[in-house]
């Protein structure tokens, strides 16, 4: 197939301004004759669902939970970036576009990223109009924070609930275009197919998880924000819902999956404790503003952490990375704890974890300063571990926590099958190989306020998408495919259950294509998950009925999904020759142990097409130009 | 850890239900209320039984879908915790606990401990924002907000929507969610324009979904896993007089 990302001509900085003078307009008038289906209701489809009412069209919103205020979006903690330059430190949209271009190992787009930049500006905008209670200064101005790969501070907040209150105001805009007659909101809605008619995104077929009913979707044009897949691993940072479904579903109708290999994991997450753990809680990074990252120097040094004199103790992200310190991006502060548990000097229950520790920054601001500033976090990990975090070091350790591939979309946001578009962590979006902290919350938002209401109107006057009904071949085709998959679930009867499955697969990506791959382990995984996706069809049990709410077959159908997702995501670990950002392959490092990419052979995004079951799909390619920030070695030295 | 579950077991909304007891063996001190249950869950599911049905996603507290009633308290013993973030070292060995769903008029069972809350949604829509479209908003330092008003309109906003004060209260009254949203918007100078519609709409909208009439027995405030205080009750009172009063 032939990728077309459609980047308008001109220089970087007028891209986007010029490009929404091109696009062709939709009539006000014929606005409301449009029907949009927006699947997701976080920060990226209430975004867009309830900006897009605004403007006239007729807007479905689908999600699984109870409501669409508890999308996934809500537990984001850290922040958002904007390139304001409120503390006046030197920030620019051209320093964030540099930023996020050099943060994601140049893997992204230029000509988006640099639109994103743009963007962030107008969304703090819109987001305290709306009443978004950020942090503030004395004076009334808002407060900022520096993140994780940033030598400014761009990042806003609202205590350690940022994701909440963005989700809150989009949620809230979102009801009140529900009200007003033209968002119509169906939640414990699951989708579980496109529906692809003469060529465009027609509509989709969801399950009502509830009564159980399957049913037909309509529409002009069909928005996937169905957030990420992190879930792949089961542990994970992520809510227990998320899935990977939605954009595989599409997958197989025709959208290409880009990039699936590039997982971010997370430095700084509670580590694991036992193998009933369902999850695992991210410690906000911004707590690496003030908490300093050490191990001990010996390996197995058995003493508590606060017997263990400063001289006797390794404070690896200073020594390795002078300029940024704790301070140094996702990926690489990853790895660097990884190599020192591998190296044998892990605290914690089997050494699988490193200290992060607020001594130091007791001392110097005392303890009513850092609570203003962590509270809650504090709170929630003495919760969890039953340890004080003000008393001795928190334990973290690293965790999958997001997924920078997803649906592979051109400039307009639209994937491979016209009139399907994608928002939010669900495509493949702007972040390269690693995103920086605090940006996807703004690429969900400039998705959905700022972005989509311009190209889908485009679209919609350009691609004309005919008059159909729900009776047409593509709706039942779609719709006895998944009430055959429902039904095929349910009659199996084996002797496992579905958790114990995605439990197996979860455990053999963590090993394979986690942190760290390797050719070998990742032949491995292409023999080993075709098996147990085989013995799954062979031996899950799936009590109940289809007829009512029955949450294990909602499992199924995900695990289901993430059997065939995981395949791939290891054939594109395996095609990708070369180390960058959260894709690390242990046969190309520097001597440092760092990241060796290969430019000639890999700059470029691999976009996988589906061809049928049981055949080996198809990577594309999308070449990618670095007019503005040349490719260079990226370092945090 | 042992402990005995009496689990209340109801197929959907339109069948009558009833407690069914269970045992939960081996639980490590370490694993959530949660992850005990999924514990229990499994366990019936590789037998083929159905498994306990009970709303959760983020599981650390933020997203407001889980909520059991633990021995008749809403989130259970510990104060300022949602279901997810308890802990089995917070209950003793050998515990018989009793697990219910919310229980209110204005929240139908679906199924098991899953109630529906889609009544709240319903009083969001009716003023629980602020009228502002997409594209038309001012620079954000435009307009200062003192630090104070904005501390304290974020512990309003705090609120997670789990309805946990509903159920807690004897009158089934939603008064403490509807008055965080309320204070929340009415606390920040962007929401000052139409505070007065806003609170006269969603209080109507209140009592018009099935909620109960607030008589300020505080027990919402004591099992809100968010801490909302009373004080934006009483906020919202003033608001309501002043709506009522001014129009
Ligand atoms: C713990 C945590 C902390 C984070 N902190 C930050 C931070 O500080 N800053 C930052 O920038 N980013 C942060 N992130 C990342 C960021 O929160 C997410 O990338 C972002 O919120 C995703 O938004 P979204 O709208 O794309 O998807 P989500 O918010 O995940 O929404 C997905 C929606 O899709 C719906 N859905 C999914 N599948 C289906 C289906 N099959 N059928 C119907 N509906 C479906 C869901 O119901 C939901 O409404 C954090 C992530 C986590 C996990
Ligand atoms: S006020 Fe408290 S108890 Fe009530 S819904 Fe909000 S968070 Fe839950
Ligand atoms: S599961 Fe999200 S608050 Fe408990």
């Amino acid at each position: 197939m032939q990728l077309d990302s459609k980047i308008p001509p001109g220089p970087i900085q007028q891209k986007w301004d010029q490009h929404r003078f091109n696009m062709k307009l939709v009539n006000p008038a014929n606005k409301r004759k449009y029907t949009i289906l927006v699947v997701g209701t976080g920060l990226a489809g209430a975004s867009a669902a309830a900006t897009l009412a605004e403007l006239g069209y007729n807007v479905h919103t689908f999600c699984y939970q109870d409501s669409p205020r508890r999308a996934h979006s809500i537990a984001a903690q850290g922040g958002i970036n904007a390139a304001k330059n409120y503390q006046n430190d030197g920030d620019s949209v051209w320093r964030l576009f540099y930023d996020t271009v050099k943060g994601g190992e140049w893997r992204g787009r230029e000509a988006n990223i640099h639109r994103l930049a743009e963007i962030s500006v107008n969304i703090i905008d819109q987001c305290v109009a709306q009443g978004v209670p950020f942090a503030r200064e004395y004076g009334g101005l808002l407060a900022n924070r520096s993140f994780g790969g940033a030598l400014v501070s761009r990042t806003f907040y609202a205590r350690g609930q940022t994701g909440q209150q963005l989700l809150l105001g989009a949620y809230q805009a979102l009801m009140r275009q529900v009200a007003a007659g033209k968002v119509k909101s169906h939640t414990r809605h699951e989708m579980l197919d496109v529906v692809v008619a003469d060529g465009h995104a027609r509509g989709i077929i969801t399950r009502d998880m509830v009564s159980g009913k399957v049913e037909r979707w309509l529409g002009d044009a069909v928005l996937l924000c169905t957030g990420g897949y992190g879930n792949l691993f089961y542990l994970s940072t992520n809510a227990k819902g998320c899935n990977v479904s939605a954009i595989w579903r599409a997958y197989k109708r025709g959208a290409c999956m880009a990039n699936p290999c590039y997982t971010q994991i997370h430095p700084t997450c509670i580590p694991v404790s036992g193998d009933y753990q369902s999850k695992l809680t991210l410690m906000s990074e911004s707590l690496r503003n003030d908490g300093r990252v050490w191990v001990p120097k010996q390996a197995g040094d058995k003493r508590p952490a606060n017997q263990i004199p400063d001289a006797e103790r390794d404070y690896y992200l200073e020594r390795k990375y002078p300029t940024y310190g704790n301070l140094a991006p996702r990926d690489i502060s990853s790895r660097a704890a990884k190599e020192q548990c591998d190296a044998g000097r892990g605290v914690g229950p089997g050494g699988r974890g490193v200290y992060l520790d607020f001594r130091d920054a007791l001392k110097t601001q005392g303890r009513k300063k850092l609570e203003e500033k962590y509270k809650e976090l504090f709170e929630m990990y003495h919760n969890i571990t039953n340890e004080d975090g003000y008393e001795q070091p928190m334990r973290i350790y690293p965790a999958v926590h997001y997924t920078m591939g997803g649906l592979w979309v051109d400039y307009h946001l639209q994937s491979t099958i016209p009139g399907c578009f994608v928002l939010g962590e669900a495509n493949f979006s702007d972040h390269g190989a690693n995103r920086l902290g605090a940006s996807a919350l703004m690429q969900g938002l400039a998705d959905g306020y700022f972005i989509i209401p311009y190209t889908l109107g485009h679209y919609l006057t350009s691609a004309k998408p005919g008059k159909i009904d729900t009776e047409h071949a593509a709706f039942k085709d779609a719709e006895s495919n998944v009430v055959g998959m429902n039904k095929k679930l349910l009659s199996i009867k084996g002797k496992r259950t579905v958790d114990s499955f995605h439990k197996e697969l979860g455990l053999l990506m963590w090993e394979h294509c986690g942190m760290a791959r390797n050719e070998k382990g990742l032949n491995e995984l292409l023999q080993k998950v075709p098996a147990l996706r085989e013995e799954f069809w062979q031996n899950v049990n799936v009590p109940g009925s289809d007829a009512d709410l029955n949450q294990a077959l909602e499992r199924a159908g995900r695990v289901a999904d993430f059997l065939e997702f995981g395949e791939l995501t290891a054939r594109d670990a395996l095609e990708r020759r070369e180390s960058c950002g959260g894709h690390f392959r242990e046969e190309f490092q520097t001597p440092e142990g760092e990241c060796q990419r290969d430019d000639e052979n890999f700059c470029h995004v691999a976009a996988w097409e589906y061809q049928g079951e049981g055949q080996k799909p198809l990577r594309n390619i999308e070449k990618l130009e670095f007019e503005h920030v040349p490719l260079s070695v990226r370092s945090y030295k | 850890m042992n402990f005995t579950l009496n689990v209340w077991r109801q197929k959907n909304g339109q069948s009558s239900g009833q407690f069914v007891t269970y045992q939960a063996k081996d639980i490590s001190p370490d694993a959530s209320f949660l992850e005990m249950l999924d514990v229990v869950n499994n366990e019936m599911e590789a037998k083929g039984e159905e498994p306990i049905a009970f709303d959760h996603d983020c599981r650390e507290g933020i997203c407001g879908t889980c909520g059991i009633a633990i021995n008749g308290r809403p989130h259970g013993p510990r104060n300022a915790v949602t279901t997810c973030q308890l802990y089995m070292r917070n209950f003793r060995d050998g515990d018989t606990l009793t697990l219910e769903p919310w229980r209110a008029q204005a929240f139908p069972v679906v199924r098991d401990l899953v109630v529906d809350r889609s009544a709240f949604d319903k009083i969001i829509q009716a003023g629980g924002f602020i009228s502002i479209n997409t594209g038309n908003a001012p620079d954000a330092n435009g307009l200062p907000v003192p630090k104070d008003d904005a501390e304290r309109a974020m512990d309003a906003a705090a609120c997670i929507g789990c309805g946990a004060c509903v159920a807690a209260c004897k009158n089934a009254s939603a008064m403490l969610f509807v008055s965080a949203k309320v204070s929340h918007l009415a606390l920040l100078p962007q929401g000052q324009p139409e505070s007065r519609k806003r609170v006269k709409s969603m209080v109507q909208t209140m009592d018009e979904a099935g909620f109960g009439n607030c008589t300020n027995t505080g027990a919402c405030e004591a099992e809100c896993p968010k801490s909302i205080s009373l004080d934006n009750i009483a906020r919202l009172n003033r608001e309501f007089l002043l709506s009522k009063l001014f129009g």
